[in-house]
């Protein structure tokens, strides 16, 4: 090998050095600048996980919220005035009474129940100027208060509905419980010496199963989806108002806005 | 301040865990969204009034309804919605190796955990009932902090 071929060789070789160096380099800027950003981004990806989740919590929320709360019904003037013709068989009160309460409840309803004392106690203090409307709004996941809707309706057709739907909110921790409640129900017409015979035939007939379907139907055309649910002169009351305190503020006022003639 | 920069360098960057340990930290944070469902739940549910129908069951109603359902008249539930997702926040900031939020996780899982003893307490011997969604978040509670102890202390 000459001189001149070796001094090539030599150059070549520097040249391949110099080369792999410079790739060599390249490759630590490329991983360092890799590992960086692998860096951020496990910094940044806690902070995304968790906000993306109260994100998904807050519009979950809102979404069931929006669902679940109560529309602000009121009972259209045409459907109050043909209300004010077909009177309501249960209804304690004066016809001409300034103040119309008028209360979808299921009998089996622990609210309902816990309502219907003081709401007795309103209709005492305000007396005539408080009528008071019952209709019934039994829920199918309630499993005796559609026959409970029924006894108080068969109770009705001897004149006796207030009483046994007074019974009822009485009793209801124990036939809420029992296996057999009609049974219950049946004791309960006996305490308020109605004709057994007649009860029992009753409860199982046409004639109170159309009213009670009768009630609901009113119930859901009015939007009525939770019990209790209560209309003040045809304006609803909000469940957050479905406590006495909340309940005379508000026939107070309605008091104020229609003063006894 | 050298010792200074230091500790604070410990407590607010991430380090790395033993693979075992971020898997049980990612299982509580997985955890903890099913109570913060339950609890979100409930508290939708007193916000839209609808304590009514919770189930069809007078034990639930009992129970969310009772004056201690409530503190300073903020739900129990709105609180419980809070916690659950501060032990998810940490949960997830402690499986990305950050120091802090492990112990945040860990006081904050006590501090559950003792509510929910009260709370149990609450139901089985003042209200004498029980809401079946208060018991799967005390069930949940209990996993929780099961989970926090058995993560092992580093040395």
């Amino acid at each position: 090998m000459g001189a001149t071929t070796r001094l090539r060789a030599a150059r070549a070789s520097t040249e391949f050095w110099t080369r792999i160096d410079l790739e060599l380099r390249s490759c630590s800027l490329n991983y360092s600048a890799f590992a960086s950003t692998s860096t951020a981004l496990k910094r940044v990806l806690p902070f995304v996980i968790v906000a993306l989740v109260g994100f998904i919590t807050v519009g979950a929320a809102t979404m069931l919220y929006r669902a679940k709360r109560p529309v602000i019904l009121s009972i259209a003037k045409e459907k109050a005035t043909e209300k004010e013709r077909q009177e309501s068989i249960h209804v304690r009160g004066p016809a001409q009474a300034p103040v119309t309460l008028e209360e979808f409840g299921d009998f089996q309803c622990p609210p309902c129940g816990m309502l219907s004392g003081p709401l007795l106690e309103m209709e005492k203090d305000y007396g005539p100027k408080l009528r008071v409307v019952f209709r019934n709004f039994p829920f199918p996941n309630h499993q005796h208060a559609l026959e409970a809707a029924y006894a108080a309706e068969a109770a009705g057709l001897q004149g006796r509905y207030w009483e046994m739907h007074d019974l009822l909110y009485k009793e209801q921790a124990n036939w809420s419980q029992a296996p057999d409640a009609k049974q219950l129900f049946v004791s309960y017409a006996k305490m308020l010496g109605l004709e057994i015979d007649r009860f029992e035939t009753d409860i199982a007939g046409p004639t109170v199963k159309a009213r009670v379907t009768a009630d609901q139907e009113r119930g859901k055309s009015l939007g009525v989806n939770a019990t209790p649910s209560i209309f003040i002169n045809n304006q609803v009351v909000p469940p957050k108002s479905l406590n006495p305190t909340a309940l005379r503020a508000a026939i107070d006022e309605a008091l104020k806005e229609r003063p006894t003639s | 301040m050298p010792f200074q920069s230091k500790s604070r360098d410990r407590q607010s960057t991430a380090i790395a865990l033993p693979r075992g340990t971020v898997i049980v930290y990612a299982v509580v944070a997985l955890i903890s969204l099913a109570g913060l469902a339950d609890a979100t739940y409930l508290t939708v549910q007193n916000l839209a009034g609808e304590t009514a129908v919770c189930g069809g069951s007078p034990d639930c109603f009992r129970v969310l309804g009772s004056v201690y359902s409530k503190i300073a008249g903020i739900p129990i539930a709105a609180i419980g919605t809070l916690a659950y997702f501060a032990v998810f926040t940490f949960a997830t900031f402690a499986a990305f190796g950050y120091e802090r939020a492990r112990t945040f996780l860990a006081v904050t899982v006590f501090m559950m955990f003792l509510s929910t003893l009260w709370f149990l307490y609450v139901q089985a011997f003042l209200l004498h009932a029980f809401c079946r969604y208060c018991l799967f978040s005390a069930a949940i509670t209990f996993l929780l902090t099961g989970l926090i102890v058995a993560i092992p202390r580093r040395p």
